[in-house]
């Protein structure tokens, strides 16, 4: 279980995180989605030991960060952004110091680089230098160093960052499948990846936890999300005005293109006036040739929180 | 301590890694056999009574290089992992800050003391080809290295001491660099100001580095620069331990 109370981290006069509170409960796969700058890394820092927190406290498998840093620092494997490594050293050779530095030795260590090597395809590259490694490789370095102790709890911080589509998706699938045996807090941009790997999804922005649900929750919730598509030809009616008489139909927009009028049906929550709209339009005789619902996505729950402030 | 002991092997392994050591010790490697030939040549062309022992470790071709390495070996302990970002997944390890200091310290102390060893050479082939002694006691040549290593203890940690204080290596060398020429100087201070009290004269030469290898060169193992350049490492190292504490976990 991954603990955050009251977390709040300033960095002179700028506060980054504000008081923030959520869990990470076992077996979780939690995303941390927000704009940049939102305090996403620097509350991963903190739970990684990294950073000490300005006031509130974060704890991580019942260890507190700070004052159990050791504790905590052992029970986590940490992911940074950016993935800093020694380029200077080939990668088995890092994997087995930063296993050492884990406390594996022996049989242990030699088992855990085989399996992280595999999981991560990094067998391809295990003798070559990190300097001269793709970015993608250098990801899987990181990658396969948080996975080296086997930990309960993995930070990773922007995991996908910079890879191609079938690296991400091979990164996505390695954290769907580790995310039955470990405890997953990810942050990213990539807002069809929450979709498709977490079970969760806190919403950040400006330092404040804006929204925590499950991603269909939340796309259910906003009212702006989704809406009706009408392609009509409504002759001299107002088709604008008239839709905008039905039950749960909130705001309407129009577009005309080549002789169709585009209706965009924004709704009240859980409305679906689909039917009233098919019979309005057989009795006023509009032609139709589209009349189809717009399915919510997460990117419109998330620019809708965090658009205001821009 | 396995830990520790990782780390530390992972500093020195870095060492021979990167070109700067090869480079340094090159450099080094023609200094000193620079000094060598020079002080050969010199008890030859007139009699004295200097060994050869003192008289390697006590002129300017000794003392010249000896000062410009520390930068050069010390620089990038800290402000490299600062710079690169590397520290932060070494921090979020399972690693203490007392050992990720004290291996870097180590790490940079034992590359100093590889580049000491093959001078022991020399005055091994002095006393194969020539038949007789480098030194006029067997205390005289330990002493010598005794000295170069309570130094470089010293020296060393001001080095790293330099390197914790910024991110950058540049910067870093400077700090040591005029750090350590300047308690150089304190020493020879001594030996050209004719015009100072005495009293103060013999305060600087407590803190001479030129005046604590004359006599340890001469196989005199006075414990009072011992003393010296144990406290002054030891007070160096937690000067540095307490800065990298304070970057670590400054809010």
């Amino acid at each position: 279980m991954i603990r955050v109370e009251n977390l709040t981290k300033r960095f002179g006069s700028r506060t980054a995180v504000d008081n923030i509170s959520f869990e990470v409960g076992r077996g979780e796969i939690v995303g941390f989605l927000g704009p940049n700058g939102a305090g996403k890394s620097t509350t991963m820092k903190i739970l990684a030991s990294y950073l000490p927190a300005t006031s509130g406290t974060a704890s991580i498998g019942g260890h507190d960060v700070f004052s159990e840093s050791l504790q905590s620092r052992r029970r986590i494997g940490y992911m940074p952004e950016n993935v800093p490594l020694y380029t200077d050293m080939r990668v088995n050779e890092y994997l087995k110091y930063r296993g050492a530095l884990k406390g594996l030795g022996g049989r242990k260590l030699r088992d855990a680089l085989a399996s992280v090597k595999e999981l991560t395809n990094l067998v391809e590259v295990e003798k070559r230098i990190i300097g001269s490694l793709s970015r993608g490789f250098r990801q899987r370095v990181g990658l396969a160093d948080a996975l080296l102790h086997e930990p309960d709890f993995l930070i990773l911080d922007e995991p996908t960052a910079g890879l191609d589509p079938n690296q991400i998706r091979q990164v996505r699938d390695l954290i769907k499948n580790l995310g039955k045996t470990h405890t997953i807090l990810l942050s990213t941009h990539i807002l069809s990846e929450v979709e498709m790997t977490c079970s969760r999804v806190l919403i950040i922005n400006k330092g404040k936890i804006e929204a925590s649900d499950t991603p269909e929750n939340l796309v259910r919730q906003m009212r702006t999300a989704g809406g009706i598509l009408l392609e009509a030809r409504t002759a001299q009616d107002d088709g604008a005005a008239l839709l905008k008489t039905l039950p749960g139909v909130r705001e309407v927009t129009e577009k005309k293109e080549d002789g169709w009028q585009i209706y965009q049906l924004r709704l009240e929550a859980q409305a679906d006036p689909r039917e009233d709209i098919y019979r309005l339009a057989v009795s006023r005789h509009w032609e139709v040739r589209e009349l189809s619902r717009l399915k919510g996505t997460l990117e419109d729950v998330f620019v809708e929180l965090t658009h205001a402030d821009h | 301590m396995l830990k520790f002991l990782t780390l530390w092997n992972r500093e020195l392994a870095s060492y021979f890694q990167s070109a700067v050591a090869y480079v340094v010790l090159f450099f080094f490697l023609l200094a000193t056999g620079w000094n060598f030939q020079w002080v050969i040549t010199l008890i030859n062309s007139a009699p004295t009574e200097v060994t050869v022992v003192q008289g390697f470790f006590n002129n300017f071709f000794f003392w010249f290089p000896f000062v410009l390495i520390f930068p050069l070996i010390t620089m990038r302990t800290f402000s490299e992992e600062f710079k690169l970002g590397t520290i932060e997944t070494l921090m979020t390890a399972p690693v203490t800050d007392l050992q990720v200091v004290l291996a870097k310290y180590l790490g940079a102390l034992v590359f100093y003391c590889v580049l000491w060893l093959p001078s022991l050479l020399y005055f091994v082939f002095f006393r194969s080809i020539t038949g007789s002694e480098a030194a006029g006691s067997p205390g005289s040549l330990w002493g010598a290295y005794g000295m170069i290593f309570l130094i470089g203890m010293f020296y060393i940690a001001i080095g790293c001491l330099a390197s914790v204080l910024t991110n950058n290596q540049i910067v870093a060398a400077v700090i040591s660099g005029v750090s350590v020429s300047l308690l150089f100087f304190l020493g020879v201070i001594s030996l050209f100001a004719l015009d100072i009290n005495q009293g103060l004269k013999d305060l600087l030469s407590y803190f001479s580095a030129i005046e604590h290898m004359g006599t340890f060169s001469k196989g005199i193992i006075d414990s009072r620069p011992i003393v010296f350049y144990l406290s002054t490492t030891l007070l160096i190292l937690s000067f540095t331990y307490h800065i990298f504490q304070r970057r670590r976990w400054k809010n």
